[in-house]
C-alpha cells in the first residue's frame, strides 16, 4: 500500500473531501448559472455567483494524461499511476488509476471512478470502464 | 499598455560562483552578487534606490540593504511564481525606473538550493508539514516532486506528437555542449552524448531521465536596471530592455499543476507572453539572434520554441534534431548551457547571459547578436543593444 499524504481540506474544498468519504464524487456547481468549476473557487467566474451546490458527478470520463509516480530516493512499494481524468461533465481532475497494468494505459481510454481506503485516507481512484456499447 | 521599447537598460550584472555547496549564507550570496552588479555598472551602493526579487527569495530587502550598504530605497517589489517569473523581475524594475519611481533598481536572486532546501526532492526536502493550500488536489495522489508534477503535463505533449525521451535528450546534449566551454558552468568541460543521456536513470519513466532535469545549485545573481538615457553615461556597453511582460492566463489555472488548460500539447500562457512581446516591439521570431529559454526540465524548451514561434506546433523535436538551436544556426538556445548545464539560479542566470551576448562578452558568443529573447514561460523579455 502506498504512503498517502492526507489532504488538508480548507473552507472552499472541504465539501469535496466530505463527499469522497461518503464515496461520492462532487464538484462545485454555480447555483445561478450551473457552471462546474474544479478545483472549486469561492466565486463563479462566469456570473459572479457566490451560491453553489455540490453536484454529484457520474464518475465517468477518460484519461487525458498520465504518469507513473516513482521517485528514485523515496519509491513507493507499488508505484502508483497518476492521471488527469477528463470527466464527462467537462471538467478535469487529478486522481490515480488502479486495477490496470501500466503497459495497458493509454490516453483517451475510458475510465470510471471508485473509492479506496489507504490507511484511513479515502481517495477517488479510476479504473478502465467497458467501452461504450459493451457491458 | 507595454513598456516603452528601449527606455530601460541593464547597466550591471553580477553573480557568485555556481556550486553544489556554497559554504556561506544565502544573504552572503545575495550581497556578493548585488555588490558585483553595482560595481559592474560603475555605481556605488548609495546610487541604488530600488530592489526587486522573487516572492520565494528568503533574503529580506532591509537585511540586504544593511549588508550591502544601500542607504534608502523608494521602490521594493517581488514577483510571483518562482522561476516562471524570472523575466518579470526585469519588467518590475523597468516599470520603476521609467516611471520615475526609482533611479537605479537592483534585482537579486540567491539561494542554497542544493546544500539547503532542495525543491526537487519529495515534499521539498522534508521542509513542508503537510500540503500547502491547493496541493490537496495532488499530493495525496503521489505528485510530490516537480519532476512528477510537470511530467503529467509533458506526457500529453509527447503523446500528441509522438515524441520519445530520446527527443528530449537531443536538447540536453546541446545544453551540455555549450556548458562544456563556459567556465562559469557547473558542467564546464563535461559534455555528454545522446547515449549518456539515454543511460541516465529514469526519474519519471518514460518521460524524464536524470539528464532532462535542471541542476540543483547554490549561488546568487543580480542585475542593475536604470533608464537607457542614464545607462549611456555608465561603464558598460548599452543593453536595452526592448520589451518585458508576464504571461498568466486563467486557462492555465496553476503554474505548476497546469492540467486544466484546453490543450496541454501547447503552452498557452507562453503564447500569450509571446504575443505581448512581439506586439510591443514589432519584432518577429526571425529578428531574434539568440534565445535564453528557461528549462526546469528539457521538454519545456520544446513547448517554448513552439510558443515563441521559432517553429510550428509539434515541430520542436525535428527542429532541434536538425541542429537549428546550435550556436551558428537558426536560433542558438542557451549558449551558456542553461539551467541544465550552467546552473539553476531560478532562471535569472539566463537573463545575465542575454546581457553578456549583447555586450559581446559571452563565453560562447553568438556572432553579431543584437536582439536576445529570454523566455521563462510565464514571463519573457527581449533585450537589444541598439544595433
Amino acid at each position: 500500500m502506498p504512503r498517502v499524504i492526507p489532504p488538508v481540506p480548507v473552507r472552499d474544498d472541504e465539501f469535496f473531501w466530505t463527499g469522497v468519504a461518503e464515496h461520492k464524487l462532487l464538484a462545485r456547481s454555480c447555483a445561478a448559472c450551473g457552471l462546474l468549476q474544479h478545483p472549486p473557487t469561492p466565486m463563479c467566474p462566469a456570473c459572479g455567483g457566490l451560491e453553489w451546490n455540490a453536484k454529484e458527478l457520474s464518475g465517468a470520463g477518460f484519461v487525458y494524461s498520465w504518469i507513473v509516480s516513482r521517485h528514485p530516493t523515496q519509491p513507493d512499494a507499488e508505484p502508483r499511476i497518476v492521471a488527469v481524468i477528463a470527466l464527462d461533465e467537462g471538467i478535469r481532475m487529478v486522481a490515480n488509476l488502479s486495477g490496470v497494468d501500466v503497459k495497458d494505459v493509454r490516453n483517451n481510454m475510458r475510465v470510471a471512478v471508485h473509492f479506496e481506503d489507504f490507511d484511513g485516507v479515502t481517495l477517488p481512484q479510476f479504473r478502465p470502464a467497458a467501452p461504450e456499447g459493451e457491458h | 499598455m507595454a513598456l516603452t521599447p528601449g527606455a530601460a537598460a541593464i547597466a550591471g550584472i553580477g553573480h557568485t560562483e555556481f556550486s553544489k555547496n556554497s559554504g556561506r549564507s544565502e544573504l552572503q550570496l545575495a550581497s556578493e552578487a548585488v555588490r558585483a552588479a553595482i560595481a559592474d555598472a560603475g555605481l556605488t551602493p548609495a546610487d541604488v534606490d530600488g530592489v526587486v526579487t522573487m516572492t520565494v527569495d528568503v533574503n529580506d530587502e532591509l537585511a540586504l540593504m544593511r549588508s550591502v550598504g544601500i542607504e534608502e530605497i523608494s521602490w521594493a517589489s517581488r514577483t510571483p511564481f518562482g522561476g516562471g517569473g524570472s523575466c518579470a523581475l526585469l519588467q518590475n524594475a523597468a516599470a520603476a525606473v521609467t516611471s520615475g519611481a526609482a533611479n537605479a533598481v537592483v534585482i537579486y536572486r540567491a539561494f542554497n538550493e542544493r546544500s539547503a532546501t532542495r525543491f526537487g526532492q519529495p515534499n521539498g526536502g522534508g521542509q513542508r508539514q503537510g500540503p500547502p493550500p491547493g496541493w490537496s488536489w495532488y499530493l495525496p495522489f503521489g505528485l510530490d516532486t516537480p519532476a512528477k508534477i510537470y511530467s503529467l503535463w509533458y506526457q500529453r505533449y509527447m503523446d500528441a506528437y509522438g515524441l520519445t525521451n530520446e527527443d528530449f535528450g537531443r536538447y540536453t546534449v546541446v545544453a551540455r555542449k555549450n556548458a562544456a566551454t563556459n567556465p562559469n558552468a557547473w558542467f564546464y568541460k563535461r559534455p555528454i552524448t545522446l547515449e549518456d543521456h539515454q543511460n541516465s536513470r529514469w526519474i519519471v519513466e518514460p518521460i524524464l531521465r536524470l539528464l532532462d532535469c535542471c541542476q540543483e545549485s547554490d549561488g546568487g545573481v543580480a542585475l542593475v536596471v536604470t533608464t537607457a538615457e542614464r545607462a549611456k553615461d555608465l561603464k558598460q556597453p548599452l543593453v536595452t530592455l526592448e520589451a518585458a511582460t508576464q504571461g498568466h492566463n486563467r486557462a492555465s489555472a496553476d503554474v505548476m499543476f497546469n492540467y486544466y488548460d484546453k490543450d496541454l500539447s501547447r503552452f498557452s500562457a507562453a503564447e500569450y507572453a509571446a504575443r505581448q512581446l512581439y506586439g510591443a516591439t514589432g519584432l518577429t521570431p526571425a529578428d531574434i539572434d539568440a534565445a535564453m529559454i528557461y528549462e526546469n526540465f528539457s521538454p519545456v524548451v520544446f513547448l517554448q520554441l513552439e510558443a515563441f514561434g521559432f517553429c510550428g506546433a509539434g515541430e520542436a523535436a525535428g527542429f532541434i534534431k536538425d541542429g537549428h538551436i546550435e550556436i551558428g544556426s537558426t536560433i542558438p538556445v542557451n549558449p551558456h548551457g542553461g539551467l541544465l548545464g550552467e546552473a539553476y539560479i531560478h532562471g535569472v542566470n539566463n537573463v545575465i547571459e542575454g546581457v553578456r551576448q549583447l555586450r559581446g562578452t559571452a563565453a560562447n558568443q553568438v556572432s553579431g547578436a543584437s536582439r536576445v529573447l529570454a523566455a521563462a514561460g510565464h514571463s519573457a523579455l527581449i533585450l537589444g543593444n541598439g544595433n
